[in-house]
């Protein structure tokens, strides 16, 4: 899309620029930041949201979505923020360490700093590393995505998240859960950098608690993995909520290194998952999972680049869509193979299964090819539950109820088994029952 | 997996510069004045005798064209066109009306004879049995030359005669049915063939009928700066069957031309259109220069219960192709099928797909695609699968392989596939397949993977159709069905 010079602003649109006049002075960072932000604002202020007349929001019109938009959230109550992490424990009785951040800013208190810093793991303030000279370089852009409108928001908005730097070598013995909580309505925008040093590991669990009313969360994700790391991602997206729920991913893969990711979608009114992963080194791996469920009017995007910018890479994108009520799923991949990325391996497959007679997939797999020694395939289907095998467990006594979410299930186990990472994805199960219950 | 020699070799054998009808015939030929406005749509329907309501229409399209923007989403990239700089009526001077053969300019005849398109009659086909006769509708520039075996078919009840004549002869099956398939402002190019199209051929089926002989039109753009809009109609009344096929070439200029046609089809219950084409265009020269821009729209509408529309394309010629020949399946158990094979060499640009709209219970499609890009060229499958909310078990398998030969060449895939009906089933590229189960149970009865089953019915498929091709073009056709699905990435 051409930008136009002049458009004419929605009420969120509106909202959102005087958001930015009212708030900017708050916000941290170095004079380049401001520099950013300023021209993220401006390509708000230019494009509005991204609608349906830009190819990749095609099927997530957020301009058509957002009504209007809240002021940022207020500072963070960590009373309010104790209570709720004590309420919300995703993972049950799993041994992980927690890092928490309160209406997008980092709450040490309630993070296991010195634990992790046991581990031979950095923790740091977002907000500071954005006043340093180097701050600017925090808010980098995929290169598949480069005027992103959701990153935008989040890049003129972020008010602030977490550094997570592991030295090479460092390998974290349990999970670090990244709790992301709200105590107060308004929109949270938060961004996280992740950067694994060579032949480092780690375990990230990706959560959200609390309401924010009205206001949009938008949170970015940054990865940085260097030569041999290995990183494992689980993002829960969970609860009822009628504001957006906007979530990125910019992800880059140096050599013989591993990336892991699960995006696990229920509930949301409005959800895009987007995800922008790049190889830099060959002889990498990448495996990107995605598990939704949309019900009611339910919006549930997933959306993927996964950029094979050099040769002897291998990746795999798995998604499974599950839709009810008059829901709208929606899957966007693409691969791009550069000219020289030679013998890159990718093999992406979304499967969707429609509950009932008025929900809607969209699926869109693409391939963008220009090296002539790969293998890429893509497959996609959408269907609905096969009356034979429903059959074939009501004969053996099932009630229906049962046997249609033995069949949703199994269905969606199928990515999740392939993840891995079974003492995480535990509990995954419970959550896709309680999903089908009480939809 | 990297391209088998075979196939790099038969690839080369229809490389850009090994184009073969690149000639120019030498005839003298009248223009219209350059340039597109009211005086260029009057003039031209002036010379073709048309009635005042088809003059309306065609303004009409002018006015909404002039409107319009040139869409930009097609991964194609070219000079902006300068429609003023172009001619939008060429004919051979010594065509005034339809002829008969005999009456027609030896030098035509020449040309055609020279692409293998013999006009005479009475002529038999080399290796084509006599019962396989083809009826061909020559259109040369902007006008129709000559339409061959129109009495035997009258005899049949079937009307085949050029777009123009049947503006004429036949109003009110124009009036009832042109721009009812593809609209006069569906799209920008489509608009713009509305204004200003030349001739095309008019084919009409009547109930019950299978059409005795193959139809077919050979599109011939001869002089420089043209633009050649072809317009073609077909419909296949109630229980009717027709097959019709669709040739075309260009000489060798170092400009580009303009091409942008329209196609509609419309099948009512029970009726066959099988529509096929190899499209042959001049592609350019080794550096890009040059080359026709193949912008069309095609579309057919399955109008009727358990009506079939068949679409099978061979795309080796033009600089740009920008075409997605369609089905719209409307009528309850009607079906809708593509295949493609899309080889571009040098510096072409191919961006061609289909879609498949599912409105009625019970429609099924199969869309099966394989292109193949060498050179410097780029290959995109653009295409669309949509249920609607009350296509009702609604059915499509779709299969599109792209194969890439060299490193400066780019094969891209950009599938939509939208349900709205929870039993409609999509399979996109998926092995478990769709292809009629008899014939792969067959298959597979003697020891062929499902993977070899598939790609023998699709070959098999093409071939049939190729094979029945009255053009000599149809020998490279063949070449290309025979390329192996081997070393093609999803």
């Amino acid at each position: 899309m051409n930008a136009t010079a002049l458009i004419k602003h929605t009420q969120a649109e509106s909202n959102l620029l005087d958001r930015y006049q009212s708030s900017k002075d708050g916000l941290a960072g170095s004079i380049a930041v401001s520099e950013l932000r300023e021209a993220a604002v401006e390509q708000i202020r230019d494009r509005g949201l991204p609608h349906r007349r830009v190819e990749e929001y095609k099927y997530s019109d957020l301009r058509a979505f957002m009504k209007s938009a809240a002021p940022l959230a207020a500072a963070a109550d960590e009373a309010v923020a104790k209570a709720i992490l004590a309420d919300q424990n995703s993972y049950g009785d799993l041994e992980r360490y927690q890092v928490v951040t309160i209406n997008g800013v980092f709450a040490p208190d309630l993070s296991d700093v010195d634990g992790l810093t046991g581990e031979g793991v950095v923790i740091s303030d977002f907000n500071s590393a954005l006043k340093g000279e180097a701050g600017a370089q925090l808010l980098r852009s995929p290169k598949s995505a480069a005027n992103d409108g959701v990153i935008a928001l989040n890049t003129a908005f972020v008010q602030g998240g977490v550094v997570i730097s592991l030295a090479a070598g460092v390998e974290v013995s349990k999970p670090v859960e990244l709790v992301q909580i709200a105590t107060s309505e308004g929109a949270q925008v938060s961004r996280t950098k992740v950067t694994l040093g060579e032949g480092s590991k780690l375990r990230l669990l990706e959560t959200f608690a609390g309401e924010t009313g009205n206001g949009e969360l938008n949170a970015v994700f940054d990865y940085d993995i260097a030569d041999k790391a290995s990183l494992a991602t689980t993002r829960l997206i969970a609860g009822k909520v009628d504001a957006a729920r906007l979530f990125t991913t910019i992800a880059t893969i140096a050599g013989e290194a591993e990336f892991k990711s699960l995006g696990f979608m229920a509930g949301p009114k409005f959800a895009r998952n987007q995800q922008f992963i790049e190889f830099t080194g060959e002889h990498s791996e990448a495996k990107i999972y995605g598990v939704t469920m949309a019900g009611g009017e339910d919006l549930a995007d997933q959306t993927l680049i996964v950029d094979h910018a050099v040769p002897n890479c291998n990746s795999r994108e798995f998604f499974k869509t599950v839709l009810d009520g008059r829901a709208k799923g929606v899957y966007q991949g693409r691969i791009n193979v550069a000219q020289h990325a030679q013998k890159t391996d990718g093999e992406m497959m979304t499967q969707a299964l429609l509950l009932s007679e008025e929900a809607e997939m969209a699926n869109k797999p693409e391939l963008e090819i220009f090296a002539d020694d790969v293998i890429c395939a893509h497959g996609a289907t959408s269907g609905q539950i096969d009356e034979d095998l429903l059959f074939y467990l009501r004969a053996r006594g099932i009630p229906e109820d049962e046997a249609r979410t033995l069949l949703v299930l199994a269905f969606l186990s199928e990515a999740i088994e392939e993840y891995g990472e079974d003492d995480v994805t535990d509990g995954l199960e419970e959550r896709v029952r309680d999903w089908l219950a009480g939809h | 997996m990297p391209a088998v020699q075979e196939t790099i070799e038969q690839v080369k054998a229809i490389d850009v510069d090994q184009y073969k009808y690149g000639f120019v015939t030498d005839i003298e030929s009248e223009k219209g004045a350059k340039g597109l406005s009211e005086e260029t749509v009057r003039f031209l329907s002036a010379k073709k005798n048309e009635p005042q309501w088809m003059t309306d229409w065609r303004l009409d399209a002018l006015r909404r064209f002039q409107q319009m923007d040139e869409p930009d989403w097609a991964r194609v990239s070219y000079p902006k066109i300068d429609f003023d700089d172009l001619y939008y009526w060429a004919a051979p001077k010594s065509v005034e009306g339809p002829k008969s053969l005999d009456e027609v300019d030896p030098e035509l005849l020449a040309t055609y004879a020279k692409l293998g398109i013999p006009l005479a009659e009475q002529e038999i086909l080399a290796g084509v049995e006599p019962k396989n006769r083809v009826a061909v509708d020559a259109v040369f520039d902007s006008v129709s030359v000559v339409t061959t075996f129109k009495e035997e078919l009258k005899k049949a009840g079937v009307i085949f005669c050029s777009i123009s004549e049947a503006v004429r002869e036949y109003p009110d099956l124009v009036k009832k049915y042109l721009g009812s398939v593809v609209p006069i402002t569906d799209n920008y190019y489509a608009t713009l063939n509305s204004a200003v199209f030349s001739d095309g051929s008019f084919v009409y089926i009547p109930e019950g009928v299978r059409c005795p002989m193959e139809l077919s039109t050979y599109f011939r753009i001869n002089e420089q700066n043209t633009g050649q809009f072809e317009r073609t109609l077909i419909i296949a009344e109630k229980g009717s069957y027709v097959s019709y096929l669709e040739g075309c070439t260009a000489p060798q200029r170092d400009e580009n031309q303009l091409h942008a046609a329209v196609v509609e089809l419309v099948a009512l219950d029970d009726a066959e259109i099988k529509y096929s084409t190899v499209q042959n265009w001049y592609p350019g020269d080794k550096d890009g220069k040059g080359g026709i821009y193949n912008f069309v729209t095609k579309r057919g509408d399955c109008r009727g219960k358990n009506s079939k529309i068949s679409w099978t394309q061979v795309e080796t010629g033009s600089a740009i192709t920008w075409k997605y020949p369609s089905c719209i399946l409307r009528g309850e158990n009607s079906r809708g099928e593509f295949y493609s094979i899309a080889v571009s060499n040098g510096h072409q640009q191919i961006d061609s797909g289909t879609k498949m709209i599912h409105l009625g219970k019970n429609t099924s499609s199969r869309v099966i695609s394989k292109g193949i890009s060498a050179g410097k060229s780029e290959n995109t499958y653009r295409g669309l699968i949509s249920a609607h909310r009350k296509a009702s078990n609604a059915r499509n398998f779709t299969q599109c392989d792209s194969l890439l030969i060299g490193q400066d060449c780019g094969a891209h895939t950009v599938p939509y596939i939208e349900s709205k009906n929870a039993s409609a089933q999509f399979e996109h590229e998926a092995t478990t397949s769709k292809i009629s189960d008899d014939q792969m149970f067959y298959c597979l009865q003697r020891g062929l993977s499902e993977e070899e089953a598939v790609a023998l019915i699709v070959n098999g498929f093409v071939k049939d159709v190729i094979q029945q091709l009255p053009m000599e073009f149809a020998v490279e056709a063949q070449k290309l069905i025979s390329i192996s699905l081997e070393g093609s990435v999803g």
